[in-house]
């Protein structure tokens, strides 16, 4: 048996909490998660299938892969063509589609393309190439955020000359208040468990405060979830609106000291574009002065074109949660995940195409 | 040989061809066929009826925990054979051998070759060898053929046509152990509790159509894992697939590795597991027979075949939820975080 998985998966407890659910949840309700890990934990599961109608379960913006905007894909292949350069990626950026091509695209004609599963990877990479320049592609929340600060404090400590950063790194609470000024009708946030071992709690009280919007931060198994919807449900129908930690096992209400301190010994808030949102002010994460031998974008000075974003494509809205992907045009007929137009449907954690591979979110399957 | 690296020369035609040829290939690959030292191999069948198959292994690394290329090799193509209802019998195979490959690493290999088929019953009697500049293939490139006779009943099992709605689905075990084990090898991640599967089926599925079994379709679950055989079975078809979490086998070691990556085990190769569907009349004949076999001791009845849903395969989760089982688009990445 798997320790703290298996525990949290069991049929008999998502029962009794779908049964307390079902029970104390009378108003229509509309709950947005925002982490990509959610997205797809919802889907694997089936947990769509098994909540009440009233309950509306709709995906936000957290994926890091389908906020990046088409500007640094572009850049990105821009340094790709570069001679003597290594793009070190995390595996899900190499079929974003850029302007007018993607890495795997550049890697296929003779780009030197490298997965890597940590900027840890990336580092060892340039060490063991220095003769080439080594640029990581930084995309992530605050989960993976601090992975890349820790990296580049080592290449510091160790005067690596040949290791850079692209940094698309972009912050949580930004987005979540631009989608309650956006007016989307939100009832309740599930909050991102990763970004929260990080951050602590505290990042999310002025949604509650201000706002009056409920917050549960979730861990990733069936019971978690379910139970954090429980918690949202409660507070809704009571009329409360303070933050939980469901995910107590993981989170603390401080966060994480030693990854908060990386995070702002390297990096500095700017602000950013996020792809369906637009600029979100003191929403992204850059390198500072003091790693600026690091930035990639400074030392390479790429100058790419005004990007163009896909016609029709509404990924934007559906990263919003506004629309559904299964109302874009493009979806499943232009669109999908061997020639994805929008970034939604090349990530597995983006909403498109966890609903192409695991069908139409609010169709219940005629049961055998 | 006093050499113990290949060279260019080793695929030139002259005396270190010979030489190879006689002290590693004839040495593990002779049977009881005298070896006619040939262009062309003289085999015998015992009907017209005959299957054949090729495919071409360029797996990396070469040695990953529970086997090698060679046992893929022979393996593989068996396998293709006997899945689609045909006897396995002869087997050829090409070598493309990068210049500077470790002679040693060359006789494990070969010898993985010989003994894979000797417990597949097959005979290795024909094959090439050539060996190419140094970065000009990856090491080594091995493609095997090979050819059985149909086994009388079974025509065009390895086709979907035959199933309907009320048929059993059987798989001969847990899912996911090799391509998990030669990613973890291949990227230097702990391969502790991870083997790869590599076997060779004929024998399992030779009981099966010895007992003249209702047996409506075979396929191995190769690349992509079993979801793609899934699909592939229901695709365009008024017939959907349900199956059920709690029925798959997943190795501990597996799911622990999927978990962290964030992969799917029904998407993950597999090298020593048929997909098997049964008329539901012989479904309970079906299980005890496989299980009676080594390669079947683990036999999981995983789901069946319906009428509703036409073209999906369905999954009813650990937590009695269900979801969409999905064609595979592309390779399965890692997750980010």
């Amino acid at each position: 048996m798997m320790k703290f998985i298996d525990e949290f998966r069991r049929a008999d407890l998502v029962k009794e909490l779908l049964h307390k659910i079902k029970s104390e949840s009378i108003k229509k309700i509309k709950i947005m998660e925002v982490c990509g890990g959610h997205t797809m934990a919802i889907h694997k599961f089936g947990i769509k299938s098994l909540l009440p109608d009233n309950i509306q379960l709709v995906s936000g913006p957290g994926c890091p892969v389908c906020v990046t905007d088409i500007r640094f894909i572009d850049t990105a292949i821009s340094l790709a063509r570069l001679s003597n350069t290594i793009i070190a990626t995390f595996g899900d950026l190499i079929r974003v589609p850029g302007s007018t091509s993607n890495l795997n695209q550049e890697k296929a004609k003779g780009a030197r393309v490298q997965i890597i599963f940590s900027p840890l990877d990336a580092l060892l990479l340039a060490e063991k190439n220095p003769d080439f320049n080594v640029v990581l592609l930084g995309i992530g929340f605050e989960t993976t955020a601090p992975g890349t600060a820790v990296a580049l404090q080592e290449a510091k400590a160790k005067k690596i000359k040949n290791f850079f950063v692209l940094s698309a790194h972009k912050v949580m609470p930004p987005a979540m208040k631009a989608l309650i000024d956006e007016e989307v009708g939100l009832n309740g946030y599930l909050a991102p468990g990763h970004v929260s071992v990080v951050t602590g709690s505290g990042i999310y009280d002025f949604i509650a405060d201000k706002y009056k919007i409920p917050v549960v931060i979730s861990g990733f198994e069936p019971v978690d979830i379910l139970k954090s919807i429980y918690h949202i449900v409660q507070q809704f129908e009571e009329g409360n609106a303070k933050v939980e930690n469901q995910y107590q096992r993981a989170v603390n209400p401080g966060g994480n000291p030693k990854a908060q301190l990386a995070l702002n010994n390297v990096f500095k808030l700017r602000n950013d574009w996020w792809r369906g949102l637009g600029v979100l002010p003191n929403s992204g994460l850059n390198l500072n002065n003091d790693f600026s031998q690091f930035d990639a974008e400074k030392v390479f000075s790429i100058k790419v074109e005004k990007p163009k974003e896909p016609k029709n494509c509404l990924c934007g809205l559906v990263l919003k949660g506004i629309k559904e992907p299964k109302e874009c045009p493009l979806f499943k007929k232009l669109c999908t995940p061997v020639n994805p137009v929008g970034a939604c449907m090349v990530s597995n954690e983006g909403a498109c195409h966890a609903q192409y591979r695991f069908g139409l979110s609010n169709t219940k399957l005629s049961l055998i | 040989m006093n050499e113990n690296t290949i060279l260019l020369a080793h695929g030139s035609g002259g005396k270190l061809t010979r030489e190879l040829i006689k002290e590693l290939f004839y040495r593990y690959f002779s049977n009881s066929t005298e070896i006619k030292d040939a262009d062309s191999a003289s085999v015998n069948m015992k009907t017209s009826s005959l299957g054949f198959t090729t495919d071409s292994f360029v797996v990396n690394p070469l040695f990953f925990p529970g086997g090698n290329i060679g046992h893929l090799a022979v393996s593989g193509t068996v396998n293709d054979l006997a899945v689609s209802g045909y006897l396995p019998r002869f087997i050829s195979t090409g070598f493309i051998i990068e210049e500077g490959f470790s002679l040693k690493e060359l006789e494990i290999i070969v010898k993985s070759m010989a003994e894979e088929a000797e417990k597949a019953g097959v005979q290795i009697v024909t094959g090439d060898t050539k060996v190419v500049n140094r970065g000009k293939c990856d090491k080594l490139f091995i493609n095997t053929s090979g050819i059985g006779e149909l086994v009388e009943g079974y025509l065009g099992v390895g086709s979907p046509e035959k199933v309907q709605p009320g048929d059993q689905i059987l798989v001969n075990g847990s899912i996911a152990d090799h391509g998990m084990a030669v990613m973890a090898a291949r990227e230097g991640l702990s391969t502790k509790g991870l083997q790869s599967d590599v076997a060779p089926l004929n024998r399992l599925i030779g009981r099966l159509t010895d007992a003249h079994i209702d047996v409506k379709f075979m396929r191995d679950a190769t690349r992509g894992g079993l979801a793609t055989v899934l699909n592939e079975i229901v695709e365009g078809s008024d017939m959907s697939i349900t199956i059920n979490e709690n029925d798959l086998l997943v190795n501990e070691g597996v799911k622990g590795l999927c978990e962290l990556l964030g992969l799917d085990p029904l998407y993950v190769a597999n090298e020593g597991k048929v997909v098997v569907v049964v008329a539901e009349h012989d479904l309970d004949k079906a299980l005890s027979i496989m299980r009676e076999h080594t390669l079947g001791r683990k036999t999981r009845h995983i789901g069946a075949v319906a009428s509703e849903n036409p073209g999906l395969v369905i999954l009813n989760t650990q937590i009695g939820g269900n979801r969409i089982v999905d064609m595979l688009a592309g390779d399965q990445l890692p997750r980010i975080c």
